[in-house]
């Protein structure tokens, strides 16, 4: 039976151009276009790499096992993704609030005139504070970055003192973030479930 | 007071040292002062919320003594803070003492180009 091709974003976890680009893949006959050569994906890359994202500790064995694959097949294919930067490192997902860190998190739209507006997100992705940057499709050019502070008035300092003096930067609006209900990430497993 | 005292309290800053004004925490509202007498002309122009969130966190009065290093307007700007004032009433208070500053240090026998 033939399967209906899907389209799925891999979301890498170092910059890209900012932080959090995600990556377009094409399910089925998979490409990843990379700068002078073209990595086909074919189906058991995709469960490989869905396997992974459910646990990345699982061992080659495990996976293969459950793929109904041999172990090796799994190691050359995971080492090939790794080295192609499909798989860009294996890191943790920590609860903030169970590690009892008291920090806030805020939506901050930049609004900046366009010919400054890329060193702006390239100087927001560079901080420390910046979680994630992105730019948007607007009437206006605006860069939406999330932010983490200690506090209130730390996040305030570092707006003041560090966004808003940027050449380009229009005006800023910012919003605390108060109560999560959802937090995930776009995953292989997401989008076959969808 | 010293000519170049009175220089240096109306000298332009640099970008980074300027009097960026928002209307809460992390909202910008793209005005900005470099200098006392832009900052004397922005008064009347700024929303005003943003002159009631800045005088009552103290913002003006901690940029005009560490930036601008005038603590005579300091202590000016920390004193209308008592009067609990909002709305224009703020605005033309803070107006009336900015300006008169202002005024007398660009009146002073050496006069000073701004």
């Amino acid at each position: 039976m033939k399967r209906k091709r899907q389209n799925f974003y891999i979301f890498p976890t170092v910059n890209n151009k900012f932080k959090q680009a995600p990556f377009l893949i094409e399910r089925g006959e998979a490409t990843l276009k990379l700068k002078n050569n073209t990595l086909i994906l074919d189906d058991t890359d995709l469960e490989i790499l869905e396997a992974l994202q459910e646990d990345s500790r699982q061992t080659y064995m495990a996976i293969g096992k459950h793929l109904g694959i041999a172990h090796s097949t799994v190691y050359d294919r995971i080492k090939r993704m790794e080295k192609n930067g499909i798989i860009k490192k294996y890191t943790a997902l920590i609860d903030a609030e169970k590690a009892g860190t008291k920090r806030i998190t805020a939506i901050m739209t930049v609004f900046t005139d366009p010919k400054e507006s890329e060193k702006v997100a390239e100087t927001l992705s560079s901080a420390l504070q910046v979680l994630e940057v992105y730019t948007s499709l607007s009437e206006e050019l605006q860069i939406i970055a999330k932010v983490a502070a200690d506090n209130q008035e730390h996040l305030h300092t570092f707006i003041a003192n560090s966004v808003a003096p940027l050449p380009g930067v229009l005006r800023i609006r910012t919003s605390i973030l108060t109560k999560k209900f959802k937090e995930t990430q776009f995953t292989i497993v997401n989008n076959r479930k969808s | 007071m010293s000519h170049d005292t009175i220089s240096k309290i109306l000298r332009m800053v640099p970008r980074e040292k300027a009097f960026y004004f928002f209307t809460s925490i992390g909202n910008y509202t793209g005005e900005s002062a470099s200098s006392l007498k832009e900052f004397m002309d922005k008064i009347n122009g700024i929303n005003v919320k943003s002159l009631e969130f800045h005088l009552y966190r103290g913002d003006f009065e901690k940029w005009v003594n560490e930036v601008l290093q005038d603590g005579e307007l300091a202590v000016e700007v920390r004193k209308l803070q008592k009067f609990n004032l909002t709305g224009d009433a703020l605005r033309n208070q803070l107006y009336v003492i900015v300006s008169r500053r202002f005024k007398r240090l660009t009146s002073n026998p050496s006069p000073i180009r701004v």
